[in-house]
């Protein structure tokens, strides 16, 4: 062991949400009290959100860790050998990389995350960073998005339409100038990928952006990034001007003569402005009004030029993809579903996380392999995927493999890969009210279906809930759907009733009057034992 | 805080130095104003639309169309608890009801001595610890009821923060 020991506590908000910042502090202050010298990196987290905060030391076999730690516990661990890496202490995990949650894992596009400090160009560098943006400039731009179209990359931000097609349109686009726009606005509940690249690996998004930029002729980059989510702004600033320092990003990338640059602009906690044209106009100066479509933004985008539109997972996912070839990256995956989708398990889960393998997994497999169980020990009754507007998935349905076909074939949506579980507390009927509800606060008012449409069915949930009518009321909110999915402009009221009809089909008893599963089923009140 | 002790063309003239020439300036500014104010004072409306060569209906529509921007003083600590699915399967709703007695203010309002502001939030992320919460731009997350009376505590008058 060097003499100075080498300590990783996370920066990212998942972990400062639990203490991580309190945590790096009290092993400082442990450390300067006993007179051991010591070097606290600040790294990203592993996406093992119930380790965190997750303390790691390096160890000449890897990393070995300590986790949940508390403040309170350091001074015990200190007291067991830390940062040994050998100390015993009950917070033990050992060898992280040995964990079989993460073992398991076909880490491509977050292959770096936990493992480097993420404003770090050097420690980037030092695991592969840049690779593909340095063989990106060896080609042309038709090269570029060929290979990315052979790679089989669909946007994971929940459309899955094909990221080379996409490109391939704003590259053929005559004006200029082009640009790039990252839609970092994640506000689907259940969902965190986007923003573990931009605080946990963010010169992986930079570097992605830069290659979007080449392909396509945009000198110019903007990330939109949710105002819920300070933390990433933050990073991602930091990230940028490491980059721009060392000639990453600007006006002579890597001394090739080509520019790009980026710029970080912040929402203002509007859902819909997720949506690309809402998104486009919230960049321009005005409200987050949806817009009709044609014009493809890759054509007639941003400022009104050619834009190539890309979530950040999509993005990121670029670099591995020129740094090791597209058939590397084809390799993974099933069916039109090529490479990895990043499962985000997330709610009543004990071992909530990142979770990146190849598509073709199951929700049972993620359940069994990873989830560990509800965090309420209680039976997993329903499963969202793909956020508030993807389907609650009954148990009927667990072994259907994740892949965009397979889950369009029943109704059902992959969408960015989150799954949110719900134990035998979950009232179906209050979900579905609440997706009416959602969309009725945050539809941007453009069309009819989704403005009244949403209001309308939250009244007629209502209604079913409290008995009146109940059979009309059903054939109504069937209709009412029917509307929103067939005339809405957008996702926002064209996919509401997804998380609706499948809560009505698939749990029909909770639509009945009287069916209060809440009550029923509390824990704090639990109905006496047959 | 009275609005009239607050430098209000000065914020407005700082943010417009700083991005009247940029495209799409108008939320970037917003930001700004409201970072160094605060919130958005109706007065600041006509310097920004003439600064800008918009409409003042433009700047009052972007205003009111999002909800991270505020026209009133906000309370000294506004506290954002997370009302989506993945927290309402950890009991989001069983901490906004606790929250709500404990700060003795309902949703989507404010304490009677101006100290907190309760507002629902939709997601911060932090679905995989749930149920989260942001209090100024903190997050916290695995927040139960015995967490958010100890955080809120240590931010009440005459405690050490």
């Amino acid at each position: 062991m060097s003499a100075v020991a080498t300590v990783y506590v996370p920066r990212d908000s998942s972990a400062r949400a639990v203490g991580a910042d309190e945590v790096a502090d009290a092993i400082a202050a442990e450390a300067k009290r006993r007179g051991l010298p010591l070097r606290i990196v600040r790294n990203g987290s592993r996406g093992l959100a119930w380790l965190e905060p997750l303390v790691e030391c390096a160890a000449a076999s890897g990393r070995i860790g300590f986790g949940p730690v508390q403040p309170q516990d350091v001074a015990a661990l200190f007291d067991a050998g830390f940062p040994d890496p050998a100390a015993l202490h009950p917070l033990s995990i050992g060898p992280v990389e040995q964990l079989p949650y993460l073992k398991s894992q076909q880490r491509l596009t977050f292959a770096r995350i936990g493992l480097t400090d993420p404003v770090s160009v050097e420690d980037y560098v030092g695991h592969e960073g840049f690779a593909g943006l340095r063989r990106a400039l060896q080609m042309q731009p038709e090269a570029i998005v060929n290979e990315v179209t052979a790679s089989g990359l669909r946007g994971r931000g929940g459309a899955a339409f094909p990221t080379g097609i996409k490109w391939q349109t704003a590259m053929r686009a005559a004006a200029t100038p082009k640009y790039v726009v990252c839609n970092a606005d994640e506000g689907d509940s259940g969902s965190f990928a986007d923003r573990l690249v931009m605080e946990s690996d963010p010169l992986v998004l930079i570097e992605g952006m830069t290659i979007a930029g080449l392909a396509v002729g945009a000198e110019m980059g903007y990330i939109y990034v949710r105002s819920e989510y300070p933390d990433s702004v933050h990073t991602l600033e930091e990230a940028m001007q490491a980059a721009r320092a060392a000639g990453y990003l600007g006006d002579n990338i890597l001394a090739s003569g080509r520019r790009f640059d980026l710029e970080v602009r912040v929402g203002a906690g509007s859902y819909v402005c997720g949506e690309e044209t809402a998104m486009l106009e919230s960049l321009e100066g005005r409200r987050g009004i949806v817009r009709a479509k044609p014009p493809l933004p890759a054509i007639n985008g941003l400022f009104g030029q050619p834009t190539a539109i890309n979530n950040v997972v999509t993005l990121a996912s670029v670099p591995i993809i020129l740094a090791r070839g597209a058939s590397f990256y084809k390799d993974f995956g099933v069916g039109r579903s090529r490479g990895t989708l990043t499962v985000q398990l997330a709610g009543n889960v004990r071992h909530g996380g990142l979770i990146e393998v190849a598509f073709g997994v199951t929700l049972r497999q993620v359940l069994d392999n990873w989830g560990g169980g509800t965090a309420s020990g209680r039976a997993v009754r329903a499963i969202q995927v793909g956020g508030p507007l993807g389907t609650y998935v009954p148990p009927s349905h667990w072994d259907i493999p994740l892949d965009y076909e397979a889950y369009a074939k029943f109704g059902g949506v992959v969408g960015h890969g989150s799954v949110v579980v719900h134990d035998d507390t979950v009232n179906l009927a209050k979900m579905a009210r609440f997706a009416m509800h959602f969309c009725a606060l945050e539809s941007c008012g453009k069309c009819t279906p989704c403005r009244i449409g949403a209001v309308r069915g939250e009244e007629v949930i209502d209604k079913i809930i409290a008995g009146q009518d109940t059979e009309r009321q059903i054939t109504l909110l069937r209709d009412l759907c029917d509307t929103m999915v067939s005339g809405s402009l957008c996702a926002m009221g064209g996919m509401t009733p997804f998380p609706v009809l499948s809560a009505l089909n698939h749990y029909p008893e909770d639509f009945q009057k009287g069916s209060d599963h809440a009550s029923r089923r509390n824990p704090q009140k639990p109905a006496a034992v047959a | 805080m009275s609005t009239a002790a607050l430098d209000v063309e000065g914020a407005v003239e700082r943010a417009l130095e700083r991005h009247r020439t940029r495209p799409g300036a108008l939320l970037p500014l917003l930001h700004d104003v409201q970072h160094e104010l605060g919130f958005i004072p109706p007065e600041s409306v006509d310097a920004i639309a003439r600064g800008l060569n918009l409409s003042r209906a433009e700047v009052h529509g972007v205003i009111t169309y999002y909800t991270h921007f505020r026209q009133h003083a906000p309370a000294a600590h506004a506290v954002q608890l997370c009302q989506a699915e993945a927290c309402q399967s950890m009991g989001a709703e069983a901490l906004a009801a606790h929250a709500q007695s404990r700060l003795g203010c309902a949703m989507n309002s404010a304490t009677d001595d101006g100290r907190f502001s309760l507002e629902p939030v939709y997601c911060l992320g932090l679905c995989a610890s749930s149920p989260s919460m942001m209090i100024g731009e903190r997050v916290y997350a695995r927040v139960t009821p015995q967490r958010f009376d100890q955080l809120i505590g240590a931010l009440e008058p005459g405690k050490a923060r």
